[in-house]
């Protein structure tokens, strides 16, 4: 693989992007993108604790504005690939609440016909290549992506999501290493809420500034309000922008709380009902972009509007994954192996 | 009117305790308030609004112990602002008491929340399990088509080493296919740590085969992610040893990601290197890793023995949509064999081939064992054994007629194979051996292998601990009662 152009944009330097303020159409969506995550996310739990959906099963509640300020600035091609808190990023993605609900339940209406579940969903027309169980493994899945994208010269952008957990794994850091020395087409966001199941970031990093980490391989960096959609949408341009162009990997480090415990058996005692209370009032990214939908002259009506129909797609993605047959015991041995064309 | 459920905190859970209530009757809420607090002896949650409304009862009081999962704890009415619950929220709840929600008559898979694991072999549904006769419950492609292709009257044999077959199966697929490329250690400047992509480099370029870091994790990782695209990788691992740090991106990456997408998402690419014990380089560099990835449904299995398969069945492995574990061997790159001269030389994966026939005792043996196995076939000759030889060339799927059609004809079997005995390839055939053709045998199956021990450096005892023609013969001659 050719080496990576070794000019590079100075670390965590703000460029002209060309970005402008979002309009009142684009507040609206990531009002009613983000509402849509929440109160899906919120069904999933309800259905979780009636024993429709089994398992493991993380919520995405409070990191709702970096799936969908990072979708405002994709494009097509664009491909998206985390790790198993993957709900949010999939209906960001444009999955339909029904199949990803179906899954979650296990159903052949599911977007892997039941076979996945919560942590392995995937929608190549979404460009969403999962949804992966085992900690850390996306990211050098989503730099081989990359690397499918630089060999094709399709102009396209990975978007390889990992948690301040996965931060520490040692697979992130071959593929930092890959991706820089190859001028790699690749946005590393790691959404950065505190918590690697239990266990703090503080206790859990010797460099907890998660931005950083390229810095031993000159992948430039930068902190992100995480808990802001305009400020991701706008740190994400100008990620995608530096990736696009040639330039090789970036790094996002998105400051975020998840509001449920690590998974739906998770307790969360490891933290203060005061702390999650603090930034459930403070820093909530639906309340605070409602603060702007205000200042932007957006009525009550209109946003009860958008609740309504929230809450119309939820019920029904609820009654389709409810509904939805379990998968014909036919299923059991398809896809293990495809036939070769020969 | 929606009543609220007693939630499970865990697949497990059947009840706990309603340590606390945040509301009272008459208050209002809206989906996803915290309406209560529940507790087990391991954790403690709390309980959201399914819907908002006005919570009209209060059914279970605060401090109940023992409340079973799915009891009514409150009814939450019509809110002032004007909203329906949904239709889904009042089925939801009603008069279910199981935990699993009635699927009808026609669901015949188990109820219990949470099952999954145990054989699946067991759990399946009969109808649904049309799996072949005793090859295990993976699905595999139908073998009676799988024939070697035909060596042409009159088309000349050349000689060439195992190396430079493979290297020349390499460059055919790289120039019949764009989406194929190299990845590895040393594969590109340095033309390979053994040779085995000399001057790859040179005709198809550095886009296409890629010196990697030496971080096995990281660019298999990144192999499977560029499969998952679309592309067609072959990563080479300098040697499968090195393989083991990288086995997590194989097999729960390469192997699990087509079926877990329903279909969606392929990995066609190939892993390969060699595989096995060297020479006198101890034991973390001598392993043999047959028997690990022969074991994982969605990898095919190729250990090739002479350079006439390993062409043709890399070409085979690298046009396969799947994933592909390639076993090469160190100590059969530079041997020479006899390999037609025909254009596109390719051979079906999942065919054995009888290498020697032979009425007395039937031997298993794959890769640089095949060579032993015929050595030991030519000593047993010598005192009136007839040995049958099968050069298994793939493990997954395992061709397993051809073992048994042998066995029925010879009663005897030795399996041999370079890996440690304990769940091994000789296990795996012996079991299916006495499964299907029990009643042929006149003597107990033995298998041939390395001793249970880590591969020893000292001369003498890597040569105790490793398979033999000796160790093969005495086998053979044991099985025959001789």
């Amino acid at each position: 693989m050719p080496s990576a152009p070794k000019a590079k944009a100075a670390s965590g330097k703000r460029g002209d992007t060309g970005v402008t303020s979002p309009s009142k159409p684009q507040l609206l969506k990531f009002y009613r993108d983000m509402l849509l995550i929440r109160r899906f996310e919120e069904r999933a739990g309800q259905l979780y604790g009636m024993g429709l959906i089994g398992g493991f099963c993380h919520l995405y509640i409070g990191q709702e504005a970096i799936a969908v300020g990072m979708e405002s600035i994709r494009r097509d091609g664009d491909q998206i690939i985390t790790g198993y808190r993957d709900h949010g990023h999939m209906l960001a993605a444009g999955m339909s609440p029904d199949e990803v609900m179906a899954e979650l339940t296990g159903r052949i209406g599911g977007s892997s016909k039941g076979k996945g579940g919560s942590m392995h969903m995937f929608s190549t027309q979404a460009g969403f290549y999962g949804g992966h169980g085992i900690v850390g493994a996306q990211v050098s899945l989503g730099t081989g992506l990359a690397l499918a994208d630089k060999y094709r010269g399709n102009g396209a952008v990975s978007f390889t999501y990992f948690g301040d957990g996965a931060a520490n794994q040692g697979q992130v850091y071959e593929s930092f290493n890959m991706a820089e020395l190859w001028g790699l087409p690749v946005v590393y966001v790691i959404e950065n809420n505190q918590y690697a199941m239990g266990t703090s970031i503080e206790r859990a990093s010797a460099e907890t500034r998660l931005h950083k980490r390229g810095v031993s391989f000159n992948i430039p960096g930068e902190e992100v309000d995480g808990m802001d959609v305009e400020a991701v949408a706008e740190a994400g341009a100008r990620a995608a922008e530096h990736a696009r162009s040639g330039k090789g990997p970036y790094i996002l480090e998105m400051k975020t709380y998840r509001y449920r415990g690590h998974s739906m058996s998770d307790p969360a005692k490891y933290r203060t009902k005061e702390e999650v209370d603090e930034v459930k009032k403070t820093r909530d990214p639906i309340e605070h972009l409602k603060e702007k939908l205000a200042a932007a002259k957006v009525t009550d009506d209109e946003l009860k509007a958008i609740d309504a129909e929230v809450k119309a797609i939820v019920a029904q993605a609820a009654e389709f994954a409810r509904t939805s047959p379990e998968p014909d015991p036919s299923e059991l041995y398809t896809d293990v192996y495809l036939e070769a064309a020969q | 009117m929606t009543e609220i459920l007693m939630p499970a905190l865990s697949p497990t859970m059947e009840e706990g305790t309603l340590a606390k209530w945040h509301v009272k009757e008459g208050d209002e809420v809206k989906a996803g308030d915290v309406i209560a607090e529940i507790e087990t002896d391991k954790a403690t949650m709390e309980v959201e609004a399914v819907d908002e409304g006005v919570v009209s009862a209060i059914l279970v009081a605060a401090g109940t112990e023992g409340v079973k999962v799915n009891t009514p704890i409150a009814r939450l009415g019509v809110a002032s602002f004007d909203t329906q619950p949904s239709a889904a929220a009042q089925d939801d709840v009603g008069s279910k008491s199981s935990r699993q929600p009635e699927q009808g008559a026609q669901a015949p898979v188990s109820k219990a929340a949470g099952q999954s694991s145990g054989d699946p072999e067991k759990q399946a549904p009969e109808t649904a399990v049309r799996q072949p006769e005793g090859e295990g419950p993976a699905p595999v492609t139908p073998k009676a088509e799988l024939k070697d292709p035909e060596i042409p009257a009159g088309a000349k044999m050349l000689k060439i080493t195992v190396r430079d077959a493979l290297r020349d199966a390499m460059a055919e697929e790289m120039r019949r296919d764009g989406d194929v490329f190299l990845m590895g250690e040393e594969v590109a400047q340095y033309q390979g740590a053994y040779k085995v992509s000399r001057e790859l480099l040179q005709e198809f370029g550095d886009r296409r085969v890629i010196d990697t870091p030496i971080t096995e994790h990281g660019f298999a990782g990144l192999g499977v992610g560029a499969a998952m695209a679309g592309l067609k990788p072959i990563v080479e691992f300098m040697t499968w040893n090195f393989a083991m740090q990288a086995i997590d991106q194989i097999i729960n990456s390469a192997a699990k990601t087509l079926y877990m997408s329903g279909g969606q998402i392929r990995s066609s690419i190939v892993f390969r290197g060699p595989n096995g014990a060297a020479a006198r380089v101890g034991a973390q560099h001598s392993q043999d890793y047959s028997a690990w990835y022969a074991q994982i449904p969605g990898l095919k299995v190729i250990a090739p023995y002479d350079a006439a398969d390993a062409k043709g069945l890399l070409k085979a492995a690298i046009r396969d949509p799947n994933p592909v574990v390639f076993l090469e061997h160190e100590m059969m790159y530079g041997v020479e064999f006899e390999i037609p001269e025909v254009e596109d030389w390719v051979v079906p994966i999942g065919k054995a081939r009888v290498r020697r026939e032979g009425a007395h005792v039937t031997l298993t043996a794959h890769s640089r064992m095949v060579g032993l196995a015929l050595k030991a076939a030519e000593e047993l000759a010598a005192e009136g054994i007839e040995a049958e030889v099968i050069d298994l060339r793939t493990l997954r799927p395992l061709d397993h007629d051809t073992i048994l059609e042998s066995v029925r004809k010879t009663n005897r079997l030795v399996s041999c194979e370079e890996g440690w005995g304990p769940m091994g390839v000789g296990a795996e055939i012996v079991a299916r051996v006495v499964e299907h053709a029990f009643d042929y045998l006149d003597a107990p199956p033995l298998r041939v292998h390395q001793e249970d021990v880590p591969l020893p450096y000292a001369a003498n005892l890597e040569a105790l601990s490793l398979p033999s023609v000796e160790k093969i013969v005495k086998a053979a001659k044991a099985v025959c009662y001789r």
